[in-house]
């Protein structure tokens, strides 16, 4: 146990380290993620002064923005930025032997090497993230009780599980299909429309809105923000938190049944 | 003890069949044809612990899936086969721990990390022990003169300085089988020397089970005692490399050198004419004719020198590879190819070598 946690020390170090190789880059992208917020902004307060009545769907311009925002916050959670493509460029280039040759496993070791991925993004974009939420600190309705809290930062951390294995899921289709980048559009034009980072849910018509309580796409994006703004509260938050956390294990028993296959394809096949 | 023990291994892909053009494209999305590429063809083999032996044989004669088979990267599609009592397709840790495979580049290493960093992933993962790491590392390090490039990015490193860093990474856990599939391609021949002269000298020291597959003579040559020739997915040779020349080769070389520039012009019928360059000759004969033609030489003309040597390995093997995939288009088996060689069995002329 302790040598296996020395190992998932280990591999999280040198993802680390390998992430802070392209600091440039690495800079440059963190920063012009928050150039959309902006024009969001502008977006939707264009929207409000046109409709000419101060809400839409019950939302308020300041409920939009600050749902904007939260919105943002969940995604730096859940998106899985070149994760399933990652593992499709690894089979087709062979790069995945080492997981059948060496003693590590597949999965195990993508998830640490998110992780190491996110801590780093996290630290840099903290920065610009708190100065964005500071200069718009008007647009929110003040700090949620303690246990709403609660349950926002972990549907946060379900919210990055759920996006990591839902995605590595994806990746793994790759043993069979080689490229997975059409699956992956038809991914995002989901997450686009169901996962309520372009628009708060609400919007959306009926039977839509009830369909996307059992899709896992709003738990990446909308319900984090909505418990943040109270919008899901008591025995509809346990439920919310209930389906998610049933996503998330039904994507992990997916993403390693879809390995094992795609390893025994793989094997079968060519190597 | 054997370590490794293969009994009727075969394994055949299912590739798509493809016809050229357009319109069978087209076709190919609704009515795809396969056809079943047989790579390795029920082989037996055994190896003994501490054996350093070599694959020869052509491109896509089946020697990279038999190290891919034996190192449990694709299952087989029939037959069995051990690896210090384990079954390589099951991939269990604790078989995983005990070889180390080498093929191309980029496989261990990190491309955009020192090669240290890597290393120190594999003393966790292999669980190797920090004091025999330290140890182990310096060791390899030393002998491959690469201890001043530990800190410098793999990405950085020239391709020489990379085979030896990932020789290096597979070697940390002191596996007691070793796979390598062409260590040396693509080096200079000074690299290429220093590999040899490790892995010599590694295998000389541990005993470990070494197992190579080379389009280079002289790694084999170096290398290996037992040279095992695989071809369209059939061991048609297992044995030493001199005797490859013996069974296969049914030439010797005669090289004369003659005096006071008096070339004869009817040299061919001693055999045929390699080369002309004057005052040397050198001519093919017939393993069976050659003492019948030396004494004839010898009375006809005034010579300054002469020598009978063996042809080139490098050419007894291409001559081989050719004529297996001409025997096998004919459709012989490696059954014929095997037994038909033997034509020159019994001649007693050894080389001058």
């Amino acid at each position: 146990m302790l040598a296996r946690a020395e190992t998932w020390w280990t591999i999280l170090k040198i993802c680390v380290e390998e992430r802070l190789v392209y600091r440039g880059d690495f800079a440059l992208g963190t920063l012009m993620r928050f150039l959309p917020i902006v024009t969001q902004i502008f977006l939707w307060t264009a929207v409000f002064a046109s409709a000419g009545s101060g809400l839409i769907k019950g939302f308020t311009r300041n409920d939009i923005v600050a749902y904007y925002l939260l919105t943002m916050l969940a995604r730096a959670f859940s998106s899985m930025p070149g994760l399933a493509s990652g593992i499709a460029r690894q089979v087709r280039e062979g790069e995945i032997k080492k997981f059948l040759v060496q003693p590590i496993d597949l999965i195990g070791y993508l998830l640490l090497a998110r992780i190491a991925h996110k801590v780093v993004y996290y630290s840099v974009a903290a920065g610009p993230f708190a100065l964005v939420y500071y200069i718009c600190r008007s647009y929110f309705p003040g700090w949620p009780p303690t246990e709403v809290m609660v349950a926002f930062l972990l549907s946060l951390v379900l919210a990055f599980l759920l996006g990591f294995f839902l995605e590595a899921t994806m990746g793994m289709i790759s043993f069979w299909f080689l490229e997975v980048s059409s699956l992956l559009f038809v991914y995002m034009l989901f997450t686009f429309f169901f996962s309520g980072h372009m628009f708060p849910l609400e919007i959306l018509p009926e039977p839509w809105r009830t369909i996307v309580d059992f899709l896992p796409f709003k738990y990446m994006a909308y319900f984090p923000a909505a418990v943040f703004l109270g919008k899901v509260q008591g025995t509809e938050l346990v439920h919310g938190l209930m389906i998610q956390t049933a996503w998330v294990l039904g994507f992990i028993v997916l993403c390693r049944m879809t390995m094992q296959a795609g390893f025994n394809r793989y094997s079968g096949y060519g190597g | 003890m054997n370590a490794i023990e293969i009994r009727q291994l075969q394994k055949s892909y299912r590739v798509y069949q493809k016809n050229e053009g357009l319109m069978a494209s087209v076709r190919g999305l609704f009515h795809r044809e396969y056809r079943e590429v047989a790579a390795v063809k029920a082989i037996d083999l055994d190896v003994e612990q501490g054996e350093f032996v070599a694959f020869l044989g052509p491109n896509g004669a089946g020697k990279t899936t038999t190290l891919k088979l034996l190192s449990g990267v694709i299952s087989p599609t029939g037959g069995e086969a051990r690896v210090l009592g384990h079954v390589p397709w099951l991939r269990e840790n604790d078989y995983r721990r005990r070889f180390a495979l080498v093929m191309g580049q980029k496989n261990q290493l990190w491309w955009d990390l020192p090669a240290q960093e890597s290393f120190t992933l594999h003393e966790k993962i292999y669980r190797i022990e920090h004091d025999k790491f330290v140890r182990t590392r310096d060791e390899l390090c030393d002998l491959l003169n690469v201890g001043h490039l530990l800190g410098r990015p793999v990405r950085e490193l020239s391709l020489g300085e990379r085979m030896k860093m990932e020789l290096t990474a597979a070697l940390l856990h002191s596996p007691d089988v070793l796979f390598l599939d062409e260590p040396t391609i693509g080096l200079d021949v000074i690299a290429q020397h220093n590999i040899q002269k490790f892995l010599k000298f590694y295998q000389q020291e541990r005993k470990i089970t070494i197992l190579l597959t080379s389009h280079y003579m002289k790694d084999v040559a170096a290398l290996c005692k037992r040279v095992v020739i695989i071809a369209q997915g059939e061991i048609i040779y297992d044995g030493s490399l001199a005797g490859i020349i013996d069974k296969f080769s049914g030439h010797k070389i005669l090289s004369l050198l003659f005096s006071d520039g008096r070339m004869p012009s009817d040299l061919a019928r001693y055999g045929d004419v390699l080369e002309i360059v004057e005052p040397k000759a050198r001519l093919r004969v017939d393993r069976g004719k050659i003492s019948q033609v030396l004494s004839s030489v010898l009375a006809n003309h005034t010579l300054e020198d002469i020598s009978v040597e063996d042809p080139p390995l490098e050419e007894v093997i291409a001559e081989l590879f050719s004529h297996s995939a001409e025997e096998s288009e004919r459709g012989k088996t490696a059954e014929e190819i095997r037994n038909g060689e033997m034509r020159t069995a019994g001649v007693s002329e050894r080389s001058n070598k």
